[in-house]
C-alpha cells in the first residue's frame, strides 16, 4: 500500500511538473489573451513569421466584431488544418448538430451550406487566416432564435466533439473556444 | 498501517477508475444531462460543497444552467496512516445560482482512539449543511476578461461527540464557517485557479469541535486550488487549505494535496489525491490517499 501511495503521488507530481509551468508563466505575466506564438508548446511548425511580435488585438471588440482577427493564433490555424481543415471540421460539426436533439431545431431548416461557409470564414479570420468574413454580426443573426446558456453550451459541446473527431489538439481547441465564448453576450437572448 | 477494509476500499475505487476509462471510449455524447461543460462543475469537497477536494470553489454543483436544476451525490474515503475518514453527501444546484448541500463525515480514530482511552475505532461523526450563492461572473464564458466567478457560502457543522470535544478543550460542538470564493478558468490555457477565504473556528474542519483554549474567535483562512485540464475529461491539480490552531493539546497543520480528476461523462467523476494533513491529534505526518466518486443526475 505504501508503494501504491508513493507511486500515485509521484505520478501526480510528474503530471503537474510537465503540464503546469507554461500556463503558470502565462498567467503570471497576464498574457492569457495575447500569448506569443512561440510560447505555444503545441505549435510544431513555428516559422520565422510567427516569432515576430504579434499585433495586439482589441479585446474589447471581440464581443462586437463577429470575426476579430488574432494574427498570433496563426499556429493554431495550422493545427486546425488551415481552410481545408476548417471546411472538413464544419461538415462533421453540422452533421453532429443535426443529430443532436438539442441543436437540431436551430439548424434543420437553416441554409446549412451557408452556415458552414460563414463558420469557416469566421474561424479562419479569428485564427489569423487569410479569409474574409461575409456573414452578419452575431446579434442580428441570432436575435430571433431565443438561445439560452444551455443551448450555447450544447453547441460548444458539439463543436468540441467535432474538433476531437478531427484530431485537433485540446490546447488548440481551447485557444479558439476562448475567443468564441465571449460571443455568448450577443448570441444569448434568454 | 492500513486496515484491510481501508485497503480494499481504496483499491476498488482505483479499479473502478481504470474500468471507467475503457467505458468512456465507447460512450458517445449524452444529450440529457444539464447544460454545463464537463468538469466545470468541480467535484465534491470534504464538507460537501462543489469545489476541489479540500476547498469549495465558486462553481455551483451539478450540470444545470440558468433554467435547470442539477444534483450530485458523492462518497469520499481518506486514509491517512493512523486514521481514516468516510464522507458522503448530496448537493443540489438551482439554476446555476444557489447550491444546497449535506454531508456526513465519519472520522475513525482506529488505534489512536484506544491510546487516548476512547476505545479502538472511536468515531467522530459530523453533519454539514452547506449553502452557496453565486454573486457574479461566469466560469466559462467570460474568457476575454480577468473576471472570475464569485460566490459566497456557509457550512453549518454539528459534531456528535460533545463530551469528548469539551474534554479536549473545544468550546463548542457546532459551528458555522463563512466563505468568499473566486474561481477563474483561463480557457485558452485550460488552467483553473481558485482562491477562497474562510472565516472559521473549526478545529480539524470541526471533527475536533469549534474554538479552543488558545483561541475562540473567527479567523480568516486562505484556501488555494489550481487545476489543469488535460482534456475535456481529465484534470490534474493541487490544493492548499490553511487551518486555525485553537487547541492547546492538539497542534493543527495546514493541508495540501495533489489530485487527478476524471469525468468520463456528466453522470460520474472520480478523484484520486495524495493528501498531506500534517499533525492530527497525537500523530504527525498524516499522509495518504484520498479517493472520491461523484454521481450526477
Amino acid at each position: 500500500m505504501k508503494k501504491l501511495i508513493q507511486y500515485a503521488s509521484l505520478v501526480s507530481l510528474l503530471l503537474l511538473a510537465f503540464q503546469s509551468p507554461v500556463s503558470y508563466a502565462q498567467v503570471a505575466t497576464g498574457q492569457q489573451d495575447e500569448i506569443p506564438a512561440e510560447e505555444d508548446i503545441q505549435a510544431d511548425d513555428v516559422d520565422a513569421a510567427d516569432t515576430e511580435e504579434p499585433a495586439t488585438p482589441n479585446t474589447a471588440s471581440a464581443s462586437a466584431n463577429p470575426a476579430p482577427a488574432y494574427p498570433e493564433l496563426l499556429p493554431v490555424y495550422r493545427q486546425f488544418g488551415e481552410e481545408a481543415g476548417l471546411v472538413k471540421l464544419m461538415d462533421v460539426f453540422m452533421e453532429k448538430l443535426l443529430l443532436d436533439p438539442r441543436m437540431r431545431p436551430f439548424f434543420e431548416n437553416a441554409d446549412q451550406a451557408k452556415v458552414k461557409k460563414h463558420l469557416v470564414e469566421q474561424f479562419c479570420v479569428i485564427l489569423g487566416g487569410p479569409c474574409q468574413y461575409s456573414g452578419r454580426d452575431m446579434k442580428s443573426s441570432h436575435a430571433m432564435l431565443g438561445i439560452d446558456r444551455a443551448n450555447f453550451n450544447a453547441l460548444v459541446e458539439d463543436l468540441q466533439w467535432a474538433m476531437n473527431k478531427q484530431g485537433i489538439p485540446f490546447r488548440a481547441q481551447n485557444k479558439l473556444l476562448a475567443k468564441l465564448a465571449p460571443m455568448h453576450r450577443e448570441i444569448e437572448t434568454k | 498501517m492500513f486496515n484491510k477494509h481501508a485497503r480494499r476500499n481504496t483499491l476498488s475505487l482505483m479499479l473502478a477508475l481504470v474500468g471507467m476509462n475503457a467505458y468512456a471510449v465507447e460512450e458517445d455524447k449524452d444529450f440529457d444531462a444539464g447544460g454545463k461543460l464537463l468538469l466545470t462543475g468541480g467535484v465534491s469537497q470534504l464538507e460537501g460543497s462543489a469545489g476541489g477536494g479540500l476547498t469549495p470553489w465558486a462553481v455551483i454543483g451539478g450540470y444545470g444552467t440558468a433554467d435547470e436544476i442539477g444534483a450530485n451525490a458523492f462518497y469520499t474515503r481518506v486514509n491517512t496512516g493512523s486514521y481514516h475518514l468516510d464522507d458522503a453527501g448530496v448537493m443540489v444546484g438551482f439554476y446555476n445560482r444557489v447550491e444546497l448541500s449535506f454531508a456526513q463525515q465519519r472520522f475513525n480514530t482506529e488505534q489512536v482512539g484506544g491510546l487516548l482511552g476512547l476505545g479502538d475505532g472511536f468515531t467522530f461523526k459530523q453533519n454539514v449543511i452547506g449553502l452557496k450563492v453565486r454573486v457574479a461572473g461566469d466560469l466559462v464564458v467570460d474568457s476575454d476578461s480577468l473576471m472570475p466567478q464569485i460566490s459566497v457560502g456557509l457550512q453549518h457543522k454539528k459534531n456528535n461527540q460533545a463530551g469528548v470535544l469539551a474534554f479536549i478543550g473545544a468550546k463548542d460542538d457546532s459551528g458555522t464557517d463563512f466563505y468568499l470564493t473566486a474561481t477563474k478558468l483561463f480557457l485558452a490555457d485550460g488552467l483553473l485557479l481558485n482562491g477562497t477565504v474562510r472565516f472559521t473556528k473549526a478545529n480539524q474542519i470541526g471533527i475536533l469541535g469549534f474554538g479552543g483554549d488558545k483561541n475562540d474567535s473567527y479567523k480568516p483562512q486562505l484556501e488555494l486550488s489550481a487545476a489543469y485540464l488535460l482534456s475535456p475529461q481529465w484534470a490534474v491539480g493541487a490544493e492548499y487549505r490553511m487551518k486555525p490552531n485553537n487547541l492547546g493539546i492538539a497542534k493543527e497543520d495546514d493541508w495540501f494535496d495533489v489530485f487527478v480528476a476524471y469525468a468520463p461523462n456528466k453522470h460520474v467523476s472520480f478523484t484520486v489525491a495524495y493528501a498531506d494533513l500534517g499533525n492530527v491529534v497525537i500523530k504527525d505526518n498524516q499522509r495518504g490517499v484520498y479517493a472520491s466518486v461523484q454521481v450526477g443526475f
